[in-house]
């Protein structure tokens, strides 16, 4: 059965139709890159699917039971906390220290114990080798660090699938790698994932499929091999020349 | 120039000062219980109290204080309301406490609708997805605003909330005509019975600038401790 499935997904912002009506499913353990120009309205999906944006017309179901429409606030919630994000631009806590952005949402929603949560928080920051910024705050980081701490700020709510939106795009070249790095070994973990990248590095390699998305519908669904060897239609054939360079 | 009248009647000035500043924290006080109330109403997702606040905060920030301090001084006064008479109050003011208590209430519904302002525009400074960070997470409105979005706010409030009372104080002056017996009524007083129409109102002046030039300068401290803590 199908962890998330979409149909006939539609939303506008005012005269602007920025998701044209996409059905779709995300089974468990797959991880999905979802690529396309910008402005195709992949962010818009992505956020769809954790209603942080309200779609305009069409469902939503997760592990089998409809979310949208029709959700109470409080199911809405246990949704979230069940769809993980990462932004591109971090939203870390400034005004808390590392060891707090991790361990707020689990004492406040998971209501764990402060011990609890801080053992869990400093087993995910070891997993991810910053158990030595528990103390620090956020400005203190660089930009590859903050993202790493992002990343297990949502993993520490347990969730059943995570949403990166662009989540290496506001990093320095060089600290691209130690993000992605993280990223793919949740993806040999077994979590689901959906991605929105230009990585086409991390699509190639670690997806199991790549969503095409042009101007608010999915184009395109196929394995990494399939698409990167042989796109379906000219406007991903001129999009990967585009971003391939070639 | 003459300020020989001093030596009579300094006094007068501390007493008005004394009555300036706590006419001053009443009004700070209500304005921001108001102010608070009315924020919540601004930033709320729902229309009405969106409406009904900002309806408020354009209608006072529109019209005079002194039109607002005769409506609530003469209009209260005119459906049967009186303001309680407090004797603790009394014997700290040496006034008429009900006329007090209207010129501080007064002070405050004006004030609310500036503090609602500096709320909404405390809290709408925080970026956007500080929010959606927490709601992602999992947290509600509630508790997203109240643990994420609140403290972020308050460095952004508290100096402008800081700068609102220097302003009250400057404002109050103007509520001495219904008889309150704050710096400026005091003032007015000494100018009558010393028939000097100016010196006085030299030293009134300097009076309210000693008071608020030390404030500002302290919050603008405080402001700048606020904006170089640990984030
Ligand atoms: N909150 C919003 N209000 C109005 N228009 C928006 C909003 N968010 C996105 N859009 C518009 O929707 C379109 C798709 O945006 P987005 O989903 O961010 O695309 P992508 O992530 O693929 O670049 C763009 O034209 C963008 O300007
Ligand atoms: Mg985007």
């Amino acid at each position: 059965m199908a962890l998330i499935k979409t149909t006939g997904l539609v939303k506008r912002f005012g005269k602007l139709e920025v998701l044209k009506g996409i059905d779709e499913s995300i089974d468990e353990g797959e991880v999905v890159a979802v690529v396309g120009p910008s402005g195709g309205g992949k962010s818009t999906f992505l956020r769809c699917l954790n209603l942080l944006e309200r779609p305009t017309a069409g469902s939503i179901a997760f592990d089998g039971a409809t979310v949208f429409p029709g959700a109470k606030p409080k199911e809405e919630d246990e949704l979230r906390r069940r769809v993980g994000m990462v932004f591109q631009h971090f939203n870390l806590f400034p005004h808390r220290t590392v060891l707090d952005n991790l361990t707020l949402a689990p004492i406040r929603v998971r209501k764990l114990t402060e011990a609890e949560a801080k053992d869990e928080a400093m087993a995910l920051l070891t997993r991810v080798g910053l158990s030595d910024k528990a103390a620090a705050f956020p400005a203190q980081l660089s930009g590859g660090q903050k993202q790493r701490i992002a990343i297990v700020r949502a993993l520490a709510m347990r969730p059943d699938v995570l949403l990166f939106d662009e989540p290496t795009s506001a990093l320095d070249p060089e600290m691209v790698g130690e993000v992605l790095a993280v990223m793919r070994d949740l993806a040999e973990g077994g979590m689901t994932m959906l991605v929105v990248t230009h990585e086409m590095g991390f699509a190639r390699d670690a997806a199991t499929r790549v969503l095409f998305m042009d101007d608010g519908r999915i184009a395109e669904s196929a394995s990494p091999a399939e698409f990167f060897r042989s796109p379906a239609t000219p406007r991903a054939r001129e999009f990967l020349s585009r971003v391939l360079g070639r | 120039m003459d300020f020989s009248f001093l030596a009579k009647y300094w006094k007068y000035y501390l007493v008005g000062a004394k009555n300036t500043v706590i006419l001053a924290a009443l009004a700070v006080a209500a304005g921001t219980l108001l102010g608070t109330a009315l924020a919540v109403g601004r930033i709320s997702r729902r229309r009405a109290p969106r409406l009904l606040a900002s309806a408020y905060v354009e209608f006072i920030r529109g019209t005079p204080v002194l039109v607002q301090l005769f409506v609530v001084y003469y209009g209260l006064q005119r459906l049967g309301f009186r303001f309680p008479d407090w004797p603790f109050l009394g014997r700290l003011i040496g006034v008429n406490v009900p006329d007090f208590l209207a010129g501080a209430l007064t002070l405050g519904i004006n004030s609310a609708a500036y503090v609602c302002e500096i709320f909404r525009a405390g809290i709408q400074a925080v970026d956007r997805g500080q929010m959606e960070a927490a709601r992602a997470l999992g947290m509600g409105y509630g508790p997203a605003l109240r643990r994420v979005v609140l403290p972020q706010a308050v460095r952004n409030i508290l100096p402008a909330l800081g700068n609102e009372f220097v302003t009250v104080i400057k404002e109050s002056s103007i509520v001495s005509v219904i008889g309150i017996a704050d710096l400026m009524y005091k003032t007015d007083a000494i100018r009558g019975m010393t028939f000097r129409p100016f010196e006085p109102l030299l030293v009134a002046a300097a009076v309210y600038f000693m008071m608020t030039y030390p404030l500002s300068k302290a919050l603008a401290r405080i402001e700048t401790r606020l904006r170089s803590g640990a984030y």
